[in-house]
């Protein structure tokens, strides 16, 4: 069977042992397993995954519209404010979020840091984000990926950090930003930059695909596939900084196909009323009048930091 | 069925045109395959695309509790669910079967999944449970959402179409166009929901383990599966017949 949508990825050395889920009636091997990673993904697309650290915070992210939560004991200004290790949730947190709610729950684990992952994929989280808002495991690798049954989403400022990645095993991408500040310019930046340079590998000649793989670091065959379909080659969406609205339809416009939203909900004055409207940006982005009637009265936005201003900068863990 | 009369069915447009709710989720893949199969699509993101012309609907995957959530909120949802009554053909899939659902059953952790051996039981219609997800209720059957439990329980399987007693909406000509009953059907189940419970009127069309995974009852097919994630075309194909024969 060919799967449509399902990217072509180097097959993996072996193929992981699939936990055998009780429900599950047929073995997968690694390449039905990663398409079935990549279209949870798709499934997530035009929506917004929102940040949470408690049930009850999870329950309104819920009902507000949220396609998915990423649970986590403290959101990114915090974590930043706090400073010191930041490191993979308790996992008894995790759980009582996996129960409060009927949507996806996603989780963080540090970069590199493969034990993290087992353990997230221990109690079956949905999508494992190996994430630079945390400390970083390792400053050398990250984590194989391949290895894993469940599900990665990392973190990207450019082409090259995406196809790593990629090839590493993840099967979403989301741009990193800068987390915690409330300063979508990194977003920006990091978008622009992915689509310049995917914009920029289509009109290569085959023979210069060769010489930009090893420019970018990153495997031939991956970036034939950007060339010929121009666009990654897994869903991507737009994370750091987003804490209104326009903010995210600003994204959207840019080519995200959904948005991540850390500290902006839960650090702003009306977090059910500022979630739904992000939510509704997130679906009619293009729709300035409606935009316009989502931005009136949703209450103070998160203070913010501007990102010029900050000394721990999270965008430059993980290359 | 072109026949004598063929002059009074001219104004069926040749191709289609298939609305595709773009709320949330994988509608661009459901528009992808709409269009290489000859029709034409449009998406529905708010109660003003609700005017154009639209001959069929489709209700992608996603979260079903996000796309109920904004249709109601962006006013969409009264006018859709009565030209959904009213019998307008429509596909659901995954989410979008659970919009159709006259019942709807969450396991609320996620973990509490059925024992496949006895998971069908009578759909009985008296009963009003509360719903998680407040969607369209024109399809009499139970679903369960996330009936295989999380993303680890997601997985790939293939069925055959099931052997189908006289239809009242097929054709022997429009059956003959479809695959035979030996060709493997691809399923693609993610975090898919499970058909617990089917009204006497409700056709399954794949079995998957003894449970339908796809079914249809007059206008309304859903199924559990993905047929946008794959290249067979099995279910547009019938969803598309469903349009043709209601026209003439």
């Amino acid at each position: 069977m060919t799967m449509q949508t399902a990217p072509t990825v180097p097959s993996a050395p072996s193929a992981p042992s699939t936990p055998s889920t009780p429900s599950a009636p047929v073995a997968h091997t690694f390449a039905e397993r990663h398409a079935l990673n990549c279209q949870l993904a798709q499934m997530l697309k035009g929506g917004v995954i929102m940040d949470v650290t408690t049930p009850e915070q999870a329950r309104i992210a819920e009902d507000a519209g949220a396609c998915a939560v990423m649970a986590l004991e403290r959101i990114p200004a915090d974590i930043r404010a706090a400073g010191g290790v930041s490191r993979m949730s308790d996992p008894a947190m995790i759980k009582g979020i996996q129960d409060a709610v009927t949507i996806p729950v996603m989780a963080k684990c540090r970069i590199g840091h493969f034990a993290e992952a087992q353990i997230l994929q221990a109690i079956e989280i949905d999508y494992i984000d190996e994430s630079e808002v945390l400390s970083p495991a390792d400053d050398t690798y990250h984590i194989d990926k391949t290895a894993f049954a469940v599900p990665f989403v990392c973190g990207a400022r450019n082409l090259g950090e995406a196809l790593r990645r990629i090839q590493e095993g993840a099967t979403m991408i989301r741009t990193k930003g800068e987390p915690g500040t409330g300063d979508v310019v990194q977003a920006v930046r990091h978008m622009r930059m992915m689509n310049a340079e995917i914009a920029r590998v289509t009109t290569m000649r085959p023979d210069e695909l060769f010489e930009e793989a090893k420019r970018l670091q990153v495997p031939y065959d991956l970036l034939k596939l950007v060339h010929d379909t121009g666009r990654l080659p897994v869903v991507n969406f737009a994370a750091g900084g987003i804490a209104t609205p326009a903010d995210a339809a600003l994204m959207m416009q840019l080519g995200a196909e959904g948005v991540f939203v850390g500290s902006g909900i839960f650090k702003s004055g009306n977090p059910a009323q500022r979630a739904a409207a992000i939510v509704k940006a997130v679906s009619n982005f293009t729709d300035a009048e409606m935009l316009a009637s989502l931005s009136e009265n949703l209450g103070e936005a998160m203070v913010g930091i501007n990102a010029d201003e900050i000394e721990l900068i999270m965008e430059a863990r993980g290359q | 069925m072109l026949s004598a009369n063929s002059s009074t069915t001219a104004a069926v447009p040749e191709s289609p045109t298939v609305a595709v709710l773009a709320l949330q989720g994988a509608f661009v893949e459901h528009e992808r395959k709409l269009t290489q199969l000859g029709c034409k699509t449009t998406q529905l993101r708010q109660k003003a695309d609700l005017q154009q012309h639209f001959d069929a609907l489709v209700l992608p995957g996603g979260e079903s509790t996000v796309q109920a959530k904004l249709l109601h909120e962006l006013e969409m949802f009264d006018p859709l669910q009565a030209r959904i009554a009213s019998g307008l053909p429509v596909l659901g899939t995954c989410a979008g079967l659970i919009l159709l659902a006259q019942q709807v059953q969450s396991a609320s952790d996620g973990r509490a999944v059925l024992d496949s051996a006895s998971a069908l039981s009578a759909f009985d219609e008296s009963t009003h449970p509360a719903s998680p997800v407040n969607g369209f209720r024109t399809l009499p059957i139970t679903v369960l959402r996330n009936g295989y439990g999380r993303q680890l329980g997601s997985f790939v399987a293939e069925a055959v179409l099931a052997t189908r007693t006289p239809s009242p909406s097929l054709s022997p000509a429009a059956e003959n166009s479809l695959p035979a009953h030996t060709q493997k059907i691809p399923l693609v189940c993610i975090r898919a929901p499970r058909i617990t419970a089917l009204s006497s009127e409700v056709q399954p069309l794949i079995m998957l383990n003894d449970e339908p995974v796809a079914v249809q009852y007059n206008n309304q097919i859903g199924c559990t599966f993905h047929p946008e994630l794959t290249d067979d075309d099995t279910i547009y194909r019938l969803f598309l017949k469903c349009f043709n024969e209601q026209k003439q």
